[in-house]
């Protein structure tokens, strides 16, 4: 496990962002090879998403041959309204990129048979190949996607009704009325992200300090979703200091006293040649 | 231009992305593209969730504000052409001022006929069609027939023995105008014997009728809002003048006793109506005001001294004056600088300046489903403006038809 300490958010959104670039400019995608992504939605990816977008229109990054899977749809939802997974993909990223449509997946939370969109959705992930990186982040109480505190960790994508707490949070979003917001969601499963050959999670602020604390210095638990990504061979924590308030001291130090190999990984495109070159001997 | 790989599998009309821009959307300005595809403005959600499909074009809009093409429902000439005096030329100055006004922003209009005998009427209407805006010129909405049933005394320039009584009820509109098949606006005094029962006739046949060239009070005024009339020519012009015991016309904008929203139309030159007026019309009733040129044939001339027709007219200080005097001789404002004017007159928002030019015309003629805004499957008639919104381009149906720097895309007229 890598953990990736940064000072703020604006700085951890950059860092993932930049990771993302060099991962797909080391992959070199073509027609023939896709990179494949998994994408979270919510407001923790925004600023990384904001600067893979200035990537993009600084010419340095295109997704044309980059595939996509969201994590996540509330189900019942239409697709235009302003809180949709869909919608919030369209304006903070697919929009503003050359992402090519068909190449995009979110799980259809109108579908008439759920169940099958969910089995379909698997499908398509592996006629894919597989996600090269899973990108995440979590709740406070340590969900990733809709895996709420008590989900299975091995657990595909499926139907997943919403925790009460959940839902409370979620109201702001829909004239702070309980009743508009959706309580049911599909989702991938903590078993389909850990498939992934690489997970990023990105966990900024205080309020989420305790569940990184959970997630990383203790034992893996199903109440606590995300820990499960201890056992993942590939997985990067990207978090900002507030992440860190419950984090032991001697855990802090030891993550920051790597940082100048953690940078490395995110050096400017302009070097990223001499990288392939040195991997190409 | 940035040609990107053909889209053709979705449709075989291209798609075009109107990039790095700020466009009126939902009566607000918001930063985001505007698509087009055959014509119409394109909802690029829908593009691509559904059909899949993507731009194959792209446009550098350099940060222009993109707000939808100009309306103008009064306009009787210009560029040295009369639409009611000559009926031979009456084709040709059609297309002329069609062209000429693309680089005023006006992507549609009602050309305006004034007080005219029956036979020039008989003469001209047919030669007028409703015809879609293309390269060639902004779009026909349809006639605009300004009297002849109006009052003698307000008649203001019109000929005061063409005026007509309206005596033969609404059988005269068919006399007199003999074809009502392209006409959009009919101006008529509401006060006439048999008003009532035209207005009716009129709104039956899907004309709008405005009340104008009168000595109505506000009571009459109100009757023939409530028979189906919604709109009000050059208010403040050719009515009586507001007064605290009665309004007269101009108390529509206040009256709390008619059943539907009536617009307004002023004339936004600095000239015709005061700044303090246009303020008071603004803010009584926003949500009404329609900005027309009302502009004659010396529209659109450079300053200086032009005979037309019969008349010797010297253009200068943004005004016709007859030729050697201080008369006024009539408007030859154009719609982006009397959206100017408004903004600059009353300080309403650019989306306020930009509505009373685009979505109120086109509220008042019903033609919303296709002009009037940028709202998906609409008519994609719009404008290039800056902050001060003066017009930078012009495009009708996607197509860039004029440029401030190249001039009109169509060279061969």
């Amino acid at each position: 496990m890598r953990l990736v300490i940064l000072d703020d958010y604006s700085k951890a959104s950059e860092w993932a962002a930049k990771y993302v670039r060099n991962r797909i400019l080391e992959f070199s995608p073509t027609k023939d090879k896709y990179f494949v992504l998994g994408l979270p939605t919510g407001s923790t990816p925004i600023g990384m998403y904001k600067k893979l977008i200035e990537f993009h229109k600084a010419g340095v990054l295109s997704f044309k041959y980059v595939k996509t899977f969201n994590m996540d749809e509330y189900v019942g939802l239409e697709r235009d309204h302003p809180e949709s997974y869909h919608s919030f993909m369209w304006e903070k990223f697919f929009k503003h990129i050359d992402i090519v449509p068909e190449n995009v997946h979110i799980p259809d939370g109108n579908a008439e048979d759920l169940d099958e969109e969910c089995r379909k959705y698997e499908q398509e992930i592996k006629k894919a190949g597989g996600i090269e990186l899973f990108i995440g982040g979590i709740g406070p109480d340590g969900h990733i996607a809709f895996n709420e505190p008590g989900s299975s960790l091995v657990s595909r994508t499926r139907v997943k009704t919403l925790a009460h707490d959940t839902i409370i949070a979620n109201a702001r979003f829909f004239d702070n009325d309980i009743s508009k917001v959706p309580t049911m969601a599909l989702t991938v499963g903590v078993g389909t992200v850990m498939e992934a050959n690489e997970v990023m999670i990105i966990i900024t602020g205080a309020h989420k300090s305790y569940a990184l604390y959970k997630a990383i210095e203790e034992g893996v638990s199903h109440m606590w979703t995300v820990s499960a990504f201890q056992q993942h061979p590939r997985t990067i924590f990207v978090v900002d200091e507030d992440a860190t308030l419950e984090l032991r001291v001697k855990t802090v130090k030891y993550f920051k006293s790597l940082m100048y190999v953690h940078d490395k990984l995110v050096e400017d495109s302009k070097e990223l040649p001499e990288v392939k070159r040195q991997k190409k001997k | 231009m940035l040609k990107m790989p053909s889209n053709g599998l979705v449709s075989h009309h291209p798609i075009i992305q109107f990039r790095n821009c700020r466009i009126l959307h939902q009566r607000r300005i918001i930063r985001d593209d505007l698509w087009v595809r055959n014509g119409e403005i394109l909802n690029p959600r829908k593009l691509f969730w559904e059909e899949k499909g993507y731009a194959d074009h792209q446009i550098d809009c350099q940060n222009a504000i993109i707000v939808p093409g100009y309306i103008d429902v009064q306009i009787n000439g210009g560029f040295g052409y009369d639409f009611s005096s000559e009926p031979e030329l009456v084709s040709e100055g059609i297309q002329k001022v069609a062209q000429g006004i693309l680089s005023h922003g006006v992507t549609s209009f009602c050309p305006t006929l004034i007080t005219s005998s029956p036979d020039t009427y008989r003469k001209i209407i047919p030669q007028i069609h409703k015809t879609e805006g293309s390269n060639k010129g902004a779009g026909v909405l349809g006639l605009h027939l300004e009297g002849p049933f109006i009052s003698v005394e307000k008649r203001g320039a019109h000929p005061q023995h063409l005026v007509h009584p309206l005596s033969g009820g609404t059988q005269d509109l068919f006399d007199v105008y003999s074809n009502l098949d392209d006409v959009a606006i009919v101006t008529l005094a509401p006060e006439l014997i048999n008003a009532k029962a035209a207005v009716q006739e009129l709104v039956k046949r899907g004309i709008t009728v405005s009340v104008g060239h009168s000595t109505a009070n506000l009571c009459i005024a109100e009757e023939s809002v409530n028979a189906g009339a919604s709109f009000i020519t050059h208010l403040f012009n050719a009515m009586l003048p507001f007064h605290h015991r009665d309004p007269g016309i101009v108390g529509l904008l206040a009256s709390n006793a008619i059943n539907r929203c009536v617009y307004y139309g002023v004339i936004a030159d600095g000239i015709h109506t005061h700044p303090a007026a246009l303020r008071i019309a603004f803010q009584t009733h926003p949500d009404g005001v329609v900005l027309v040129t009302d502009a004659l044939s010396a529209l659109g001339l450079p300053p200086g001294r032009h005979q037309l027709g019969t008349q010797q007219l010297d253009v200068r200080d943004n005004a016709a004056y007859v030729a050697g005097t201080n008369t006024l001789s009539g408007s030859i404002a154009t719609m982006s600088s009397c959206v100017k004017f408004l903004q600059g007159a009353t300080r309403c928002t650019t989306v306020e300046a930009v509505e009373a030019a685009t979505l109120h015309p086109a509220q008042l003629l019903g033609i919303t489903e296709r002009k009037g805004t940028l709202d998906y499957g609409t008519d994609a008639d719009f404008l290039f403006v800056d902050e001060d919104l003066n017009v930078k381009r012009t495009y009708i149906a996607g197509e860039m038809v004029w440029d401030s720097k190249t001039g009109f895309r169509n060279k061969s007229s």
